[in-house]
């Protein structure tokens, strides 16, 4: 696609991740085709219809250099797809979306964990998904480790971790390198506070050395506190880009979507 | 400020060549092909007792089964064990593959969602899987042929060329299979059910001469018959490659796997959209 828009990162340095017009359409299957003859039928006559779903329509979005910027909306807002944009999962449909640097999604819930594997083996597997080299990630095992607090059950089968467990040694390996856009979709909520402060303090520090931090939540107080800029999804449109205490004011006085 | 590194630019409007881009990632990626094949050769038998060793004991009981069951009929054929125990290290191989291959490219589910790596990983990591357990299973196949006295020369070594060519044509079946699989989730159960058929087509439990005349010419369309005979010549027949048959061979799994590489690369977006 041949874009018209002009390189909006020419314009401003700061900019690292930039959102145009950006939407994206789903196409949902409709559900009850009563039986498999009417689906044949269906299917020959090509009436088999998708609903289509726009989780997101015509999205502009700048975030800058060292911003944690937070993301809220109720579920099916398009939040994740949003991120998703940024992660270079998706294409959108229309518009454009360009990201300057490289991105690591903190994967929620030990996404791509191996629950039969030790967590030395899903540090590798992990790692190596996230387009690190195998060498790489053994010179950094130890301190993803380490910053884990996973030094006694490393070989243990994962299976055998705790849920927050598991979240730590996410987290310890998506950031043990700095990126310059960190992806974080609600991952942190799992573990204790103690880990909970301490991950948030590694947030901090990237932002001081310049990464940008995507931050999901459904705590509003988290957003608040933690992010500083936010902006508001609804049914797939931008409804606020703000100060976090005004995009969380007003998601929370919004009227009941309309049934 | 750290040192000076070009900065990587994702821009969703500007696309390369798809099947460049594929390859170029797939490149970049291959720690991670490491690890899944790594992940899938270990994880399966984690629990179990005796472990990696099914993945031989897995064809060494079907070879029993089968020779006791056939052997009476195919009796024409010197080593008959030897010579299902072949075949069927083959199929189970390219079988197991492709399907595991288009499963989790079909259904890749959470990761795909989540975060970026070639789709192809999956296909290759499911390939490199199955090559794992085809050259493990190459032990109990040079104690059959000791056992039932087939030749076994060096010509044996030639085996690793039909065992790429194999692996190309895997590769790319899997590769065509999965991208209509995206659109038509029912293509991949019709595969399985084609698959089942496909294996009585090939001569993989009899020998290829108790097929009459008119029906062994319809052979030449089947691609793994040609490479199962060039896969058994080595190591059955222990006789080189002969270079015909060689070239049939290499044709078949070039033109798989460039046509699977560029269609798949294709559909990659649409994949993200549908999984």
């Amino acid at each position: 696609m041949k874009s018209p828009i002009a390189l909006s990162s020419d314009q401003d340095p700061d900019v690292v991740v930039g959102v145009e017009n950006a939407s994206v359409r789903y196409f949902v299957p409709r559900e009850h085709v009563p039986t498999f003859k009417e689906y044949a039928i269906r299917f020959l006559q090509r009436r088999i219809h998708h609903d289509e779903f726009w989780a997101l329509k015509d999205i502009n979005l700048q975030i800058r250099r060292g911003e944690i910027f937070g993301l809220i909306g109720s579920n099916g807002a398009g939040k994740s797809t949003l991120l998703k944009l940024m992660a270079r999962v998706l294409r959108p449909i229309r518009g454009r979306v360009w990201v300057k640097g490289r991105v690591a999604p903190l994967l929620a819930m030990g996404a791509g964990f191996h629950m039969e594997l030790s967590g030395r083996e899903n540090v590798f597997l992990n790692g190596t998904m996230l387009g690190y080299s195998e060498k790489h990630m053994r010179e950094r095992l130890h301190s993803i480790v380490a910053f884990a607090e996973l030094e006694d059950f490393i070989d243990a089968p994962m299976r055998t971790y705790s849920s927050g467990m598991v979240a730590r040694l996410g987290f310890a390996v998506a950031t043990d390198q700095m990126p310059d856009v960190l992806i974080v979709d609600e991952a942190l909520s799992v573990g204790d506070s103690a880990f909970q402060i301490k991950s948030l303090e590694r947030i901090r520090e990237f932002q001081k050395n310049g990464a940008t931090t995507l931050y999901v939540s459904h705590g509003m107080g988290e957003i608040e506190r933690t992010c500083d800029r936010a902006a508001w999804l609804d049914h797939g449109q931008l409804r606020f880009i703000g100060t976090p205490k005004e995009a969380v004011d007003l998601y929370l006085n919004r009227k009941p979507a309309a049934a | 400020m750290t040192k000076e590194v070009p900065v990587p630019f994702y821009d969703s409007a500007k696309q390369k060549n798809p099947a460049w881009e594929e390859f170029i990632q797939t490149l970049r990626y291959k720690d991670l092909i490491m690890h899944l094949v790594r992940r899938d050769v270990t994880a399966r038998y984690k629990r179990s007792v005796l472990g990696v060793a099914w993945t031989m004991l897995n064809p060494l009981g079907m070879m029993l089964i089968l020779t006791i069951v056939f052997s009476q009929v195919f009796s024409t054929i010197d080593g008959y064990a030897a010579y299902i125990l072949s075949g069927l290290l083959v199929w189970t191989f390219f079988s197991q593959s492709t399907v595991s291959g288009i499963n989790s490219m079909v259904w890749g589910g959470d990761l795909f969602r989540r975060i970026y790596f070639p789709r192809s990983v999956y296909a290759i990591s499911a390939v490199g899987t199955g090559i794992v357990n085809l050259l493990l299973s190459m032990i109990p196949f040079i104690i059959v042929s000791l056992a039932v006295g087939t030749p076994l020369t060096l010509n044996f070594f030639w085996v690793v060329i039909p065992i790429i060519l194999i692996s190309m044509f895997t590769l790319g079946l899997a590769l065509i299979i999965a991208s209509v699989g995206v659109r038509f989730p029912d293509i991949v159960e019709m595969f399985n059910v084609f698959l089942f058929a496909w294996m009585y087509l090939t001569p993989i439990i009899y020998p290829e001469e108790i097929v009459p005349v008119w029906l062994r010419a319809l052979f030449k369309f089947n691609p793994m018959y040609h490479l199962i005979k060039l896969f058994r010549e080595p190591i059955f027949y222990g006789q080189p490659l002969y270079p015909q048959l060689l070239g049939i061979c290499t044709l078949i799994a070039v033109f798989t796997l460039v046509l699977g590489w560029i269609i798949f690369s294709r559909m990659s977006d649409e994949i993200a959209y549908r999984s």
